[in-house]
């Protein structure tokens, strides 16, 4: 929690809030989402059918919003060559695209659709999201940009997914080591802390060698 | 089968996000030359190498902290030790990986050295408030 009240809290000092509006409302919805969690943890219990809904259903949200910051970045990628609004028209087709896939899939569920449905379209768009920053990553490369700050953010933003799948993968081959499962919660504050730090070491105008990025130069 | 696939694609990206991450740091801080102070204390000549990396962070650790550079530095020196690791281990299968990882040390203490030079104006300042008072 108080990594992203770092991250909103440098943002706002940089008066960057709103050239990254939608990073900081992830990151100010996952501050929300975390309280609303505790205090239903608190009341209902870690076993409550309250809890289960609450996180769920707020995951949900969570994912959608980190879909839409990663859009939010791609767009500025494009913003350039005039693609912008492209990459927004696929956006909201990948979204919805998503969601009735999602749909057709749980539809043929017995169960309790709203739940089920939320966990889906969570698993499936963050999915879709990963597989965003890595094109997002390649676009960064071939469009040789050199926003030191927009580079930064994105490869934060590829180092968390990677980790993060890993520590999935991670979870389901050794379940039985307790400390693997703390990986998770740990990278979550990954994310907002690496925002913070590139928002208050550079400033926007700052620029870096785009041939510096490739990690094996050709 | 499939979490196992998963693990190790995720770490292939992982490090290469990493890699990447530390590049941009280093290539961040290309822009701005080593000081005439830095060179006098490192004994840096035209450009610093991977040997100075060393050197320059032993100086780093007599000045005051300025805690704008102490991530910065904590992920780099990561890196360094990363690169370090590489060469021991791969640089003798494949020759190209020691003067690619020879050629990363050296952006290392470009950047250690950067971040030296800051510190040195940082201690310079200081002192001039201290005279003042």
């Amino acid at each position: 929690m108080g990594a992203g009240v770092c991250f909103v809290a440098s943002s706002a000092l940089r008066a960057s809030f709103l050239k990254y509006f939608f990073l900081n409302l992830y990151v100010i919805l996952s501050l929300f989402a975390d309280l609303l969690r505790q205090v239903i943890l608190r009341f209902y219990g870690l076993d409550s059918p309250q809890y289960m809904y609450a996180y769920f259903y707020t995951d949900c949200l969570l994912t959608v919003a980190l879909f839409v910051a990663v859009i939010s970045l791609a767009s500025r990628v494009f913003a350039e060559l005039n693609l912008a609004k492209y990459v927004r028209f696929v956006a909201v087709l990948l979204l919805l695209g998503t969601a009735g896939f999602t749909y057709a899939v749980v539809a043929q569920s017995s169960e309790r659709l709203g739940t089920r449905f939320a966990v889906e379209l969570s698993q499936n768009l963050y999915f879709v999201g990963l597989v965003l920053t890595y094109l997002l990553w390649g676009a960064v490369l071939k469009l040789q940009e050199t926003r030191t700050r927009l580079v930064q953010m994105v490869l934060s933003l590829g180092l968390y997914f990677s980790a993060y799948a890993g520590s999935y993968a991670l979870v389901n081959l050794a379940p039985k080591y307790e400390i693997v499962q703390y990986i998770a919660p740990v990278l979550g504050c990954f994310l907002p802390i690496s925002w913070a730090i590139t928002l208050m070491r550079h400033s926007e105008d700052s620029r870096l060698v785009p041939a510096r990025l490739v990690a094996v130069p050709r | 089968m499939m979490a196992a696939f998963i693990l190790a694609f995720s770490l292939l990206t992982l490090l290469m996000f990493f890699v990447s991450y530390c590049r941009s740091l280093t290539a961040s801080s290309l822009h701005t030359s080593i000081t005439e102070d830095v060179r006098d204390v490192t004994g840096i000549q035209v450009r610093a190498v991977g040997r100075d990396y060393a050197r320059v962070m032993q100086i780093l650790q007599l000045c005051p902290d300025r805690p704008e550079d102490r991530s910065g530095l904590h992920i780099v020196g990561a890196y360094y030790s990363f690169l370090n690791l590489l060469d021991q281990g791969f640089a003798k299968l494949f020759p190209a990986v020691r003067s690619w990882a020879e050629e990363e040390r050296a952006g290392c203490a470009h950047y250690a050295a950067v971040a030296l030079g800051r510190r040195i104006a940082l201690n310079r300042e200081m002192l001039a408030q201290q005279v003042e008072l």
